[in-house]
């Protein structure tokens, strides 16, 4: 780990504390809050900080999601730093509203602890709720595990508001896995953390007395093209805007965090691709397999949108066959959201990839269910269609 | 209150260029509104017929800060502008004196904008609601919302040869804002635009967050011709279908009473819609939604202390 710069101090925090603290060190302008599990325990320690008067937040506490949304939209169009957080149905709910969001390029931050979508009801994690907005123009950020959701948290403002990307960033962690597991993170103090993510400074406010501005206009067919084209500007400038700021957190943190992480990559002949986190369970798979003299490797997707096509195909290229394991399927297609990003990654490389499903509705992944992917690998025949990893059937 | 005269020097906050339909009711609402306001403004509009007129890209009509979200949400918009500038006039970032007006047609505030307005009124946001209410979706090509009247030909509730135009009676909006015990709550007509103009000043005046559901005829979705457009707004307060009354901290008051209650008919004859309810099969339809009205007048009178004696239940 590379040297640190600031003093930290560790404590014992869930996933739900660890984001909930980056809030509170952001001290955002507006932050609005809405119930739904496993996010609840998010907003109830954010709410807290208020009324404790730990924060100058100020907090409206919404009748929906879609009004979550909807105000944090209302918020940011009025030139101020406004978070709000969610899971499942409840960013469904807002679907509509996070296009608004991303189309009048306001640098909303949201944590999304990800759980599985209804029907049937299931609170337990899954990416389904994440990978429906994947279209949205929101950035997407996910996290292993706590520490990663805290750090994710404070570099997602310094992204989301830079000049030239001004997009909003959603930054996710596991349901009940991550969001309701206490580890050990380090946290920067205060004065660092505020230091890091810095003033903001709108582009344009509502509030502004010396200039009105009409915002969300009606954008007709001689118009509404190139501002969708604009939009993509802002994701083409994020990956170097999300570069320079996971440089300057690791200058600040010792903590480095790229597009991916490599995991015993060198050497590897097979490897797996992970978000979320199922790469930890997937790191110690790769320990015992490793221990066997089994080359394998994994490669972890930090950020899914912007998606890192050049870095995932690289760092993928030398490897004889692939296995992606998505938590959340895409009805129709050949495989997982993850899958379909990955081969459209390698396109032209002569690499087998093979889609798993895993862990819908907060399904266990095993060590064993991971080992059994890495098998299929090296025995050569997986088979072509999507597999699952945990289902009876 | 601001005079005539004054309000008439005043620079136009929906200025010329809109591209509302002449005779727009709905338009002239927007106008005389926000003529009634004299500090720094941030509008918010649902989707509708006043947003897609007004702000079409590159051009806008507003003059204030303007902000269109969505259809159901402009309420929960305003929320977030409006905590945005209690943020930042906490913070000493701001000085500027601001009012915040969320409008939303009927379908965006009876309908599928309840939900929203009723959050946003419950947590006391500092904002004027304002329904232009025409009695349907006439954006969409003039559906029938909670609004519409009884009878009333629509899109979706069309004079057919077995069911005659929209068979229930309006939502009363007004009524249920009155329920949230907001400091203002009033209803108007732009066919009274003095009146209108009076009770937007002291919606803004009032500490919390106001309402005011203001009747403005759209000539297409009513039937009728676009010079007739206030002539028919304010037939629906002479007629009684509309009174114009206000309730401040939940103390009614009537704002006008008709000199001579005029018949339903006053109001319904001439309007396209209501054709089918004048043939003579059709008897029975006039006569029952002039009893509703007779009904809801009386219960009005009482309310506001004219009546001593409690009247009934209105007819469903």
């Amino acid at each position: 780990m590379a040297r640190k710069s600031v003093s930290m101090t560790k404590l014992a925090l869930t996933g739900n504390e660890a984001v909930a603290e980056a809030f509170r060190q952001v001290n955002p302008d507006v932050a609005a809050v809405y119930p739904i599990t496993p996010q609840t325990e998010l907003m109830h320690k954010f709410s807290e900080y208020v009324y404790d008067g730990k924060v100058e937040t100020e907090l409206i506490a919404v009748e929906s999601e879609h009004s979550a949304m909807s105000a944090a939209v209302g918020a940011a169009a009025g030139g101020v730093r406004a978070i709000t957080a969610t899971s499942a149905n409840g960013l469904a709910l807002m679907w509509e509203v996070l296009y608004i969001a991303s189309g009048l390029r306001l640098p909303i931050v949201m944590a999304v602890v990800n759980r599985a979508l209804s029907g049937p009801l299931n609170i337990h994690c899954d990416h389904s709720d994440a990978m429906g907005a994947r279209d949205s123009g929101w950035i997407q950020i996910y996290s292993e595990n706590s520490q990663e959701a805290y750090d994710n948290a404070l570099q997602a403002f310094r992204i989301a508001e830079h000049s030239g990307v001004l997009l909003p960033t959603m930054i996710t962690m596991d349901g009940f896995i991550i969001s309701h597991t206490t580890e050990v993170l380090e946290i920067l103090d205060d004065a660092a953390a505020r230091e890091f993510v810095g003033e903001y400074k709108p582009m344009y406010t509502l509030l502004n007395p010396e200039q009105p501005v009409t915002m969300g206009p009606l954008d007709l067919q001689d118009y509404y093209f190139e501002h969708k084209r604009q939009q993509v500007e802002g994701m083409y400038n994020a990956p170097a805007v999300i570069e320079q700021v996971a440089q300057e957190y690791a200058a600040l943190t010792g903590r480095k965090y790229g597009f991916i992480e490599a995991y015993r990559m060198e050497d590897a002949e097979t490897a797996v691709v992970v978000m979320g986190s199922a790469a930890g369970t997937t790191k110690d798979v790769v320990d015992t397999l490793r221990e066997r003299g089994i080359k394998v490797g994994m490669v972890k997707l930090r950020v899914f949108r912007p998606f890192p096509h050049e870095q995932l195909a690289e760092a993928l290229s030398h490897l004889k066959s692939v296995a992606v394991l998505d938590r959340c399927i895409s009805f129709g297609a050949q495989g997982g959201p993850v899958y379909m990003e990955t081969r459209s990654a390698m396109y032209g490389k002569e690499i087998p990839i093979y889609s798993y499903i895993y862990g819908l509705g907060g399904r266990d992944l095993i060590p064993s269910l991971v080992e059994s992917a890495y098998n299929d690998l090296f025995e050569g025949t997986p088979d072509p269609k999507m597999r699952y990893l945990g289902l009876r059937e | 209150m601001t005079s005539v005269k004054e309000l008439s020097k005043r620079r136009d906050i929906f200025c010329a260029g809109h591209r509302a339909c002449s005779g727009c009711a709905p338009a002239i609402t927007m106008r005389q509104v926000t003529l009634a306001v004299n500090t720094h403004l941030v509008t918010g509009l649902s989707t509708g017929c006043m947003e897609v007129v007004s702000s079409i890209y590159p051009y806008t009509a507003w003059r204030s800060s303007f902000i269109h979200n969505a259809f159901e949400n402009v309420a929960a918009t305003i929320s977030g502008v409006e905590t945005a500038y209690r943020a930042l006039k906490k913070k000493g970032k701001l000085d500027a004196e601001y009012r915040f007006i969320a409008f939303g047609g009927d379908g965006g505030t009876y309908d599928i904008g309840l939900q929203s307005l009723s959050g946003a009124m419950e947590r006391g946001h500092r904002m004027l609601y304002v329904c232009y209410d025409n009695q349907g979706y006439m954006n969409t090509g003039i559906q029938r919302s909670s609004s519409t009247p009884y009878g009333a030909a629509t899109s979706t509730s069309p004079a057919g040869i077995k069911i005659a135009g929209k068979q229930q009676f309006q939502k009363d909006l007004t009524e249920i804002m009155v329920a949230h015990e907001l400091p203002y709550v009033a209803q108007a007509s732009i066919g009274y635009y003095r009146d209108l103009n009076k009770k937007v000043e002291k919606a803004l005046a009032a500490p919390g967050p106001s309402f005011i559901n203001v009747l403005a005829c759209c000539h297409r979705g009513w039937r009728i011709e676009p010079a007739d457009s206030l002539k028919y707004s304010k037939l629906g307060v002479d007629t009684c279908m509309w009174p114009l009354y206000e309730v401040e901290n939940g103390v009614y008051k009537l704002s006008m009473k008709p000199r001579e209650k005029l018949p339903i008919e006053e109001w319904l004859k001439g309007q396209g819609r209501f054709n089918h309810m004048f043939k003579p099969d059709n008897a029975d339809m006039i006569k029952k939604f002039q009893e509703h009205v007779d009904e809801k007048w009386n219960r009005l009178l009482w309310k506001c202390g004219e009546l001593k004696e409690r009247p009934g239940q209105p007819a469903k």
